[in-house]
């Protein structure tokens, strides 16, 4: 299987075009995608066309762009112009956006061709894929269990070979703990280093476009192509993309690093022994490894379970069966909103609105939302305490690595567990990353996680880039 | 049962979320929201006296363009994906009823 950056150099070299790479990607998918329930929208005409068109500018001499021909896959919450999409949910079902997410413009700019639409927990809730209205995606490395989510198809996508680069959204894990159990490199980019105009909105002050790739190089460079200012999105950082893949060779060495024990306490035994090993390979590449204890952490899953599912309780309002999507007829108007809301959302949707909704409401406002913005500012200042004395941080990406089908879809608690080395990242707005390290039990990847402070990317590529050259990963 | 919440509460909550819940659902929601929010009760054992809230991790302020004109989406492309639409407008059923 070849990276996306080899493509790239094949499509505008002209060893390979854009269309032969396209239906090689379009095959894989007609082989698995059935058995895996990777995309929810193969969009082979669209596809076609674009690479027909890469073709025929690479013919014209012209610059075509750093992903050349490379087919992508693209989580379905992404607008694409005229291509369904669904959020995995029936209260879109039938949806075809009248405009292109920013990141999708960029892609195609690029000289990217998109093959389609992935499977997510409806609208980006939930660890697993369970939560789709269309069915669970399945782990590629074991279909007996689950590929981690939300962007979970995404990472099928490439765990399967479908494509070498995708797009997920990360709110609270959803790049990095499906990166980690299918064996992948996954980003969650500083709050505003891409745009989320486009992006269907779950929690949007903790939303944030990210890459999947096989390699950290791969990653690197989707993400320098979707990143830079967007007037289009208000939180859009007003400065340009920074250069990734010229620096993910810097190495490590000098570097302080801080071994976070809260961020290993409660993971597996494989899964701790992963990242005990990370911190050696770091140490051989030169940096320096530090313990380090932010015991603030511990509290950020409650707040998180409170912010988010505020947010998404007033963004989700807006489906109520009158611009978009379904509506089930009723005799008056809130009585249809009622029927489309109630047939057209899962339970685990619900669930989040209800908790957003009661969160927010008078006399429990101050208690829980207000309670829960004040551990986010002790959770900002503790990692800026942290990043005064290290350059990044080091921990597990989850407690776990991939488990297995219907293991924890009737305890909610129990799911939102697994998110608990990656929210804390998602409240302070910071940067991470999951890089494959090791295995752990049944010979199952294991994520381990990088974090720096914001507009760090560049030093935690370098660092990813260490590790998966000590892990023989390149 | 943690009692964080109760049955009335959830029916209410699901009455400003406009979702019709059945007795069932009430039944499984009333119990896990529950427990999701005794978990959130570990953020009482901080002092937060003093802490300021932070809804946004950059702090941002308003953006704001220049006031020219620039094209918008084309309003029969938009129109095209409602469930109901006439006259070029989004069409809803009843507001207004008799009073009660």
């Amino acid at each position: 299987m070849k990276s996306a950056l080899e493509i790239a150099a094949d499509v505008r070299s002209g060893a390979s075009s854009a269309v032969a790479e396209l239906e090689r990607s379009l095959s894989v998918i007609a082989q698995r995608n059935e058995a895996l329930n990777v995309f929810l929208h193969v969009d082979s005409e669209g596809a076609r066309a674009a690479a027909t068109r890469v073709d025929a500018r690479v013919a014209r001499g012209e610059d075509v762009g750093a992903l050349a021909g490379v087919p992508v896959a693209i989580k379905d919450n992404l607008c694409q112009v005229g291509v369904p999409t669904t959020c995995s949910s029936r209260i879109l079902e039938g949806w075809r956006p009248p405009y292109s997410a920013t990141v999708v413009e960029r892609l195609v700019a690029a000289g990217a061709v998109v093959v389609g639409k992935t499977n997510l927990d409806e609208f980006a809730m939930g660890s697993s894929t369970e939560n789709s209205a269309f069915g669970p995606t399945r782990n590629p490395l074991d279909p007996s269990r689950v590929p981690g989510g939300s962007s979970g198809g995404s990472a099928a996508a490439v765990a399967s070979d479908m494509t070498s680069i995708s797009l997920g959204s990360d709110t609270g894990g959803s790049i990095r703990q499906p990166a980690a159990l299918c064996g992948l490199v996954g980003v969650k980019p500083t709050y505003g280093l891409v745009s989320r105009y486009g992006l269907v909105a779950f929690a949007s002050s903790l939303d944030q476009v990210g890459p999947f790739a096989r390699s950290v190089t791969d990653a690197a460079l989707l993400l320098e192509v979707i990143a830079g200012h967007d007037v289009r999105d208000s939180t859009s950082l007003p400065e340009p993309a920074p250069s990734l893949v010229a620096r993910v060779n810097d190495g490590v060495a000098g570097m302080r690093i801080g071994l976070v024990r809260e961020l290993v306490d409660g993971a597996d035994d494989s899964v701790a022994a992963a990242v005990h090993a990370a911190a050696d390979a770091l140490r051989a590449a030169g940096a320096e490894v530090v313990d380090v204890s932010i015991p603030e952490l511990g509290l950020t899953l409650s707040a998180y379970y409170l912010i988010a599912p505020a947010e998404a309780s007033s963004n989700l309002a807006r489906f109520d069966g009158v611009r978009y999507g379904r509506r089930v007829d009723a005799d008056d108007v809130t009585s249809m909103m009622e029927a489309t809301r109630t047939a057209g959302f899962g339970a685990e949707v619900k669930r989040r609105i209800m908790l957003g909704t009661y969160a927010l409401s008078a006399g429990y406002y101050d208690a829980y939302y207000g309670q829960a913005l004040k551990v986010r500012t002790l959770t900002i200042n503790a990692f800026a305490r942290a990043y005064g004395e290290v350059d990044a941080l080091l921990g597990a990406t989850t407690p776990s690595v991939a488990f297995k089908f219907g293991e924890k879809t009737d305890d909610p608690m129990a799911m939102y567990l697994n998110d608990v080395f990656t929210i804390p990242t998602n409240l302070a707005g910071d940067p991470a990353l999951s890089v494959p390290f090791a295995t752990g039990e049944e010979g199952l990847p294991v994520g381990v996680q990088l974090l720096g402070p914001g507009r760090s990317e560049a030093r935690l590529f370098a660092a990813a880039r260490v590790l998966e050259i000590a892990d023989g990963r390149a | 049962m943690s009692g964080a919440i109760s049955r009335d509460e959830v029916a209410k909550v699901a009455r400003l979320a406009r979702l019709t819940l059945s007795e069932t659902e009430l039944e499984t929601f009333t119990e896990q929201l529950g427990q999701i929010l005794e978990h959130a009760r570990d953020m009482n054992s901080l002092d937060l006296t003093g802490v300021a809230a932070t809804a946004h991790p950059f702090g941002i302020t308003n953006v704001v363009r220049d006031d020219v004109v620039t094209a918008s989406l084309d309003r029969d492309t938009v129109l095209a994906m409602a469930p109901d639409v006439r006259d070029h407008r989004f069409a809803v059923p009843r507001i207004l009823g008799e009073a009660p």
